[in-house]
């Protein structure tokens, strides 16, 4: 009896980080698709990067460590490095690549200065460097569970509201902008759905492999289909399942730490994706290729 | 007095930054600044792998097996774009995470045992660069780090010089680079190699986001300082080292990281130049746009003077106490606009009537053939 007592709660503490991390993969996969179409599938990782001295001065104005107040605090650092990116694009000859680089270490290594502060001063309860930097999808408690699905779920709500403006806003900006759609403002709601996505990714897969999973499962949800609809339905079921799919591997065998594993099974989700999905995919590609090559020969020989 | 281990540090910190910054400058130009955050990224599985095999983190074969997968990190993305389906963003996107996930796994999985710290790789401490040391014969010859990257920089500083017209060429103009019978494949990965190595061998120094910082802050602030590539380069240079050592001051007057006190003042140094750079930075921009906001009513005002000037309605049209009316400007503002335009001697006050001069009706006729 008791070990199966033991068994239901292993297994009950799988299924609350499974759920937990579909919700995630779901929430990022679909926000990750206006990212991947608008040509910023690195925002992501700057974003995640850029949350350190949000969290570490979150940390250090109210001395708690409830995961609202850091999220929060990440949220509004994130936030600010989008900004910063945004305005430093606009007004100098910089180009995005730098300037999401600057942001991205820059940010970083002031959230490092600010982390090293913190343990200096001797506080036991720290806020963990490696779980920010990894992620830690093993704690993911019900309460968690709970604060990602109401989160993401307002996020994907206000996506669904804001859907025939945002769609315009990623195909043709200039002509939203001609038809008198506020674009910037539209453009600072995209990347705040995409920093809410993000803050409540990093418990999960950490910091550095958030940007995977904003990207992968639209990269790969762009090879089954043209259209917006299905491609962002389709990237939040892929991003649900590397969620399951990664943390019931990563459950199997000890010491497979989940976040890398969840980001691995995303990725083979895109290489099926580019090799097999039909009209775009490689394999495809090649059939047809033979096809007008074998016709190519016909004619010729007809003539 | 400075202890030695102060200036090694120190001098650790110069190499490195200015070994980062000079092909920086080439990647800022080519819009590939990105390439060395995933480059830095994903050389943690050839870092790991090596170590396995030689159980050090300074041997020259971990440089080597790591810089390997920088460039097979370049190759990924390029095939990944090559079948395209996925376009370069989102291929840098995809490889590096992946690249760096298998590394967390094979860390995590085998190298409990083994003294390979995760926080080591990704964060760098500069602290303990100048601990291991570089012994030949008994005779203690200085710190190891400060040979790896005296090396990297000398090799970055001589590809540059060698092929100094080459990247200048594929950087501005790749097309025409090809039509004259350059190959911008081998400048892109012999530059792409130097990124890798450069990278690998400052990430003991500096970890490998930080890396990144060096990689794109210096150039990226010199780019807002001029518009020659040699110049650039020097900035760069300069820049670099400057950050270099204020960020290890800082570090130590607050015993903070090095690292990420040098990103910091990276930071602040970039923002200082944002804001004051003549011409470029923000202030310049600002006072720009306050100046034509004046000049344009200037222009407006001495239009407006030209086109009744001699006419009947002149009086009242010109009546200073009225122009705002005939203007649609409010009051407040078009007594400025008319004190502005005085003070350019545009025009000139006979009590309560306002006249062009000679010089405001040239402005008021060229503005209207434009």
């Amino acid at each position: 009896m008791e070990n199966l007592s033991i068994l239901t709660h292993l297994d009950y503490t799988l299924m609350t980080v499974a759920i937990g991390a579909a919700l995630l993969g779901t929430v990022s996969g679909a926000l990750g698709t206006y990212a991947v179409l608008r040509r910023q599938s690195l925002l992501g990782d700057a974003i995640s990067h850029a949350a350190l001295p949000g969290i570490a001065i979150a940390f250090l104005l109210t001395g708690s460590k409830t995961p609202l107040i850091l999220v929060l605090g990440a949220a509004i650092a994130g936030w600010l490095g989008t900004l910063l990116i945004l305005s430093i694009v606009r007004l100098t000859r910089i180009k995005y690549d730098s300037a999401l680089a600057i942001v991205l270490s820059t940010f970083f290594g002031f959230g490092l200065v600010l982390h090293t502060l913190i343990q200096r001063t001797g506080n036991a309860n720290q806020a963990g460097l490696d779980t920010f930097l990894f992620g830690q999808a093993a704690t993911i408690l019900e309460r968690d569970v709970l604060t990602i699905g109401i989160l993401g779920g307002v996020a994907l709500i206000i996506m669904l509201i804001f859907w025939k403006e945002l769609k315009l806003l990623v195909f043709d900006e200039g002509f939203a902008a001609s038809i008198g759609l506020p674009t910037r403002t539209l453009d600072i709601l995209l990347t705040s759905l995409l920093v809410i996505a993000i803050v409540l990714g990093l418990q999960a897969v950490g910091a550095v492999l958030m940007s995977a999973m904003l990207v992968a499962p639209a990269v790969a949800a762009r090879q089954w289909t043209n259209r917006l609809r299905l491609m962002v339905f389709l990237a939040a079921c892929f991003g649900a399942l590397a969620g399951v799919i990664g943390t019931i591997i990563s459950s199997t065998a000890s010491r497979i730490p989940t976040g890398p594993t969840i980001v691995l099974c995303a990725t083979v989700i895109v290489g099926i994706s580019i090799t097999f999905a039909p009209n775009r995919g490689l394999v495809w590609d090649w059939l047809r290729q033979q096809r007008n090559r074998r016709n190519l020969k016909i004619e010729t020989s007809r003539n | 007095m400075m202890e030695t281990a102060q200036i090694e540090i120190q001098l650790i910190a110069i190499v490195t930054a200015v070994a980062c910054a000079l092909p920086g400058v080439f990647l800022v130009l080519r819009r590939m600044t990105l390439m060395s955050d995933a480059i830095s990224h994903a050389i943690l599985p050839g870092i790991v792998l090596a170590f396995f095999l030689t159980e050090s983190l300074s041997s020259p074969l971990l440089i080597l097996a790591a810089a390997g997968t920088g460039v097979l990190t370049v190759v990924f993305v390029e095939l990944l774009q090559r079948t395209k389906l996925v376009k370069e963003d989102a291929a840098i996107g995809l490889t590096f995470p992946a690249l760096f996930s298998i590394g967390v796994i094979l860390i995590s999985r085998f190298a409990e045992n083994v003294h390979l710290d995760m926080d080591a790789v990704l964060l760098g401490e500069l602290a303990y660069a100048s601990f291991n040391r570089l012994e030949i014969f008994g005779y203690n010859l200085g710190p190891v780090s400060l040979y790896v990257m005296g090396t990297i920089l000398v090799l970055n500083l001589a590809f540059i010089l060698v092929f100094y017209k080459e990247l200048k060429l594929v950087t501005f103009d790749a097309s025409l680079a090809t039509a004259l019978g350059f190959t911008p494949t081998l400048i892109h990965y012999g530059l792409m190699t130097l990124v890798s190595v450069t990278t690998v061998g400052a990430f003991e120094a500096v970890g490998s986001i930080l890396v990144v910082a060096l990689i794109a802050g210096p150039p990226a602030t010199a780019y807002l300082m001029t518009d020659k590539l040699s110049r650039m380069l020097i900035l760069s240079a300069i820049i670099g080292s400057v950050n270099a050592v204020s960020g290890y001051w800082l570090a130590s007057i607050f015993d903070v990281s090095i690292a990420g006190a040098i990103a910091t003042t990276m930071l602040l140094i970039f923002g200082l130049v944002f804001l004051t750079v003549p011409n470029r930075g923000l202030i310049a921009i600002a006072r720009r746009h306050a100046r034509q906001k004046w000049e344009f009513a200037q222009t407006m005002l001495v239009i407006h003077l030209f086109n009744h000037e001699g006419l009947p309605e002149a009086e009242a049209e010109s009546a200073v106490a009225h122009l705002h009316e005939h203007l649609s400007w409010n009051p407040d503002f078009t007594t400025q606009v008319v004190k502005y335009a005085l003070n350019n001697r545009c025009v000139s006050q006979d009590e309560t009537l306002l006249t062009l001069t000679e010089h405001g009706r040239t402005i008021a006729q060229q503005a209207l053939v434009q």
